[in-house]
């Protein structure tokens, strides 16, 4: 079986702008690919040519093994697009909004269990425009997965949610994915990412910057982090050369590198060898937010190594 | 719960999915039922002004046998062409056709719900202003009606193709305006009020209104049969416009 989406080498620009410049990414069958990225970052434009309201300036893109713009009639009943804002009739309600669009699936999801499950029910006769922006997000996914598609993209899908309704949306995808859903979702929120991707492809400036699971990303070589407080003015010496260790404020050490137990131990016996009195000692996991931050902001953040 | 999304990707038949649309092109319809009225309300003023009264002058002694298949054809231009095209433009910025365009419905099946709710629209209101104009004393020829129906059938193709390009092409602002602004020219001097100027056959291909109004009066007032010269000229407008719309269509 093809992989859900395949993105070769995509560039998309808004006049002599590059938007997305040179993007290749796969999300495998039945897996949860979180698009990460600040504003701008091209998020968007690329799920756009995925979606086929774009087309590609060059590269290519493959969603179930179908062209997305050529294809467009034989994809979209496969398909559960989320847009990130808008898209419905101000004046039709968010019922006759969800029962239309379950009206063009064949087999649809039962309407008023979707709307139980979103906690829509009680709008189920607002119309559009009187709902709020965290119900309208929440219309718009329900009306994303009416149709029980097998691929569902997702762009910003808790915007403007409240952290009640983000929780519901994320237990949400969870269920997706374990429904063998596949999910390729944009978000700029690190939380969301980390919880939900098994994948995560951090974009910046129109660039994938890095690739991989958000355990892969965390736990790479050396980004761990030693913090020692001691007395203050020691200087290390060869037999810590091969750690990075800075001293940021007086008697508080940070070390970091290669940090596995026996390195930890060494660290701990050359203070010892100083006479050093140590009075605290903490290890620190690099999380999805400090490899983002170093990778999106450049020097501005502490980068190790 | 577990399994309640499993997917089972599909779409409804076609059918199926075009009646949902026609239905919610209806139902939001009548939910700007004032904008229907008031899509009326010009043609019936008109009908009522110009027909009842000596405000306008009108070619023949007859007047509502001017004035009322005019005011026919002004309804027809009005809910196909001013009315659609302001619509389908909000629609646009909206981003409701984008979304539709990310659903199984597809682009002629969007095209074909949109004319049928049209068409369902202009059937309403022809009946209730013909209705009108029977009880003001309008005596049409019952006989000459098919030949009627297929200019109206010509003409609403023509107006929903034009009103469909320029919601494509312009922003919603713009297509209202410039509907709006088309919807006054038309009613000046296509003919309706009082009489259309003489441009000879070269007046129906400029004025689609005018050439309309003037195939209902030959035919439902008089009788007759329609020139070629209207059927040409609202032929061509139709395919020109049907085509230009369907090639220029787009969903965002």
């Amino acid at each position: 079986m093809t992989d859900a989406v395949e993105v070769r080498d995509v560039v998309v620009r808004y006049g002599d702008t590059p938007a997305v410049d040179g993007v290749s990414l796969t999300v495998p069958r039945g897996r949860v690919l979180s698009l990460l990225g600040h504003n701008g970052a091209g998020k968007t434009s690329l799920l756009q040519v995925c979606e086929g309201f774009r087309r590609a300036d060059s590269g290519t893109v493959r969603v179930l093994g179908l062209d997305p713009m050529g294809d467009h009639d034989a994809l979209m009943p496969r398909l559960g697009i989320m847009l990130q804002s808008g898209g419905v009739y101000p004046w039709a309600t968010a019922g006759e909004i969800l029962r239309l669009f379950a009206s063009f699936a064949a087999t649809p999801l039962d309407v008023d269990m979707l709307l139980d499950r979103l906690g829509l029910r009680k709008f189920e006769r607002t119309r559009w425009r009187r709902l709020s922006g965290g119900e309208q997000q929440r219309l718009s996914l329900a009306v994303a997965l009416v149709g029980r598609p097998e691929l569902v993209f997702l762009d910003e899908p808790t915007a403007g949610m409240d952290t009640e309704a983000r929780h519901t949306t994320w237990r949400l995808i969870e269920e997706l994915r374990a429904d063998g859903v596949t999910v390729l979702l944009t978000t700029h929120l690190l939380d969301e990412a980390e919880r939900l991707a098994d994948d995560v492809v951090i974009m910046r400036s129109g660039v994938v910057a890095a690739t991989g699971t958000p355990a892969e990303l965390t736990k790479a070589a050396g980004i761990d982090l030693l913090e020692v407080r001691a007395d203050p003015g020691l200087v290390p010496d060869g037999r810590l050369a091969h750690l990075k260790v800075t001293e940021p404020t007086p008697g508080e050490y940070t070390i970091t590198g290669a940090l596995d137990a026996a390195v930890i131990a060494d660290v701990l016996s050359w203070f010892a060898t100083k006479n050093a009195q140590v009075t605290a000692v903490n290890t620190h996991r690099r999380t999805l937010e400090d490899v983002y931050l170093a990778l999106t902001a450049g020097e501005k953040t502490r980068v190790y190594r | 719960m577990s399994g309640a999304f499993a997917p089972a990707p599909g779409r409804a038949p076609l059918r199926t999915v075009v009646a949902s649309q026609i239905r919610m092109e209806l139902t939001l319809t009548a939910r700007r039922g004032e904008a229907v009225v008031l899509a009326m309300g010009v043609p019936l003023l008109v009908l009522l002004g110009a027909g009842l009264t000596e405000a306008t002058n009108v070619p023949g002694d007859d007047r509502l046998a001017f004035v009322v298949p005019g005011v026919l054809a002004l309804t027809v231009m009005s809910t196909a062409f001013t009315g659609q095209a302001i619509t389908t433009g909000y629609e646009r910025s909206y981003g409701v056709l984008k979304r539709l365009g990310a659903s199984p419905l597809t682009r002629p099946g969007l095209l074909f719900a949109k004319t049928t709710a049209v068409l369902g629209l202009i059937v309403l209101q022809l009946i209730t202003l013909a209705a009108v104009g029977l009880a003001v004393g309008w005596r049409p020829h019952l006989g000459s009606i098919l030949p009627a129906l297929g200019v109206t059938v010509l003409a609403t193709a023509a107006y929903s193709g034009l009103a469909l390009l320029m919601a494509s092409r312009l922003r919603p602002e713009a297509t209202t305006g410039a509907a709006t602004l088309i919807y006054v020219l038309m009613l000046a001097a296509g003919g309706i009020m009082f009489a259309a100027p003489d441009l000879g056959t070269f007046g129906w291909f400029l004025l689609p209104l005018a050439a309309h109004a003037e195939a209902l009066r030959e035919t439902l007032s008089y009788g007759g049969s329609v020139p070629t010269a209207i059927w040409l000229s609202l032929g061509t407008w139709a395919v020109v416009f049907v085509t230009a719309a369907a090639r220029t269509f787009r969903w965002e």
